[in-house]
């Protein structure tokens, strides 16, 4: 197993999440290509921590931030989901465009 | 034997993430999801993260579980028996993730990465030291936004707060609400 293996794993994962992301309408399937693209990162980050690591634990430490912040993401993701659902029947993000420029 | 499984693990968990998106039902969209991260995990527990492979694996099957909640709540197709495509700028949207994956690529592979030395014994051990130790403002920062998270994500779906049934100040001596009855009534 070389590094190079995990990356584009990582790689592959974090392009078809930002697929997802640009292209889906659903504001929940957006969150699903978004949390694709950060375990790519939880990938690559123990990947990183296994190939290169000075026996320091630093790369574990960004795997459990990236798993936090894919909690929180999807946590406030669906609270904005379920306010906006309720004040406007709105769930796709098209019809959310009150801040476009 | 290690490389064939991360191989088999690889090609799935890409294939489950793209079915993902292919899919008719956002349920099946969801336990797609669930398959990816599974399988994506277990090349994780192969480096002999096996704290942070199971920690992955449980908090997904239970993210899933209340996503699937959510999919059922908030959607179109529900058994998915006609095709689904909810998609804009898909051409777009294609060619820059697969610019993307080349240029990542691209760097993995060219990029002459240092060859560090092996992982510690324990590295479960080595985190839980490290957390309480020389890393505790990552711990301490986790915890915060988690927090602050909570309260974020019960502000923001709560339909009638005591500001709408009290007013800005608080001061309204009956509730307004929409139906009588109930406390202070």
């Amino acid at each position: 197993m070389m590094l190079q293996l995990f990356l584009l794993l990582a790689a592959a994962l974090f392009a078809v999440g930002l697929y997802g992301l640009l292209s889906q309408q659903s504001i929940v399937m957006i969150l699903m290509g978004l949390e694709l693209a950060i375990n790519g990162i939880i990938v690559a980050a123990a990947a990183f921590w296994f190939f290169t690591t000075d026996a320091r634990p630093d790369g574990q430490v960004l795997v459990l931030l990236a798993i936090s912040v894919m909690a929180v993401e999807m946590a406030m993701g669906f609270a904005i989901t379920t306010a906006i659902f309720r004040a406007r029947d709105v769930d796709m993000a098209d019809s959310a465009s009150d801040l476009a420029g | 034997m290690q490389t064939v499984i991360f191989l088999i693990c690889a090609v799935g968990a890409v294939a489950a993430g793209i079915a993902v998106f292919r899919v008719d039902s956002m349920a099946r969209a969801t336990l797609a999801l669930l398959a990816s991260f599974v399988v994506a995990a277990i090349p994780i527990l192969l480096l002999g993260l096996s704290y942070l492979g199971v920690l992955v694996i449980l908090m997904m099957v239970m993210e899933m579980m209340i996503m699937a909640v959510f999919m059922v709540m908030y959607m179109m197709n529900p058994a998915g028996l006609m095709p689904m495509k909810m998609v804009h700028n898909n051409r777009m949207s294609l060619v820059i993730a697969a610019v993307v994956f080349v240029l990542l690529a691209a760097g993995a592979l060219l990029t002459p990465w240092p060859s560090g030395g092996r992982a510690t014994s324990d590295p479960t051990l080595a985190l839980g030291m490290d957390l309480m130790g020389p890393h505790m403002l990552v711990m301490i920062v986790i915890g915060l936004a988690l927090f602050a998270t909570m309260i974020a994500v019960v502000v923001l779906s709560t339909h009638r707060g005591r500001y709408d049934r009290f007013g800005d100040d608080l001061r309204r001596r009956t509730p307004d609400d929409p139906v009588r009855g109930g406390l202070g009534k």
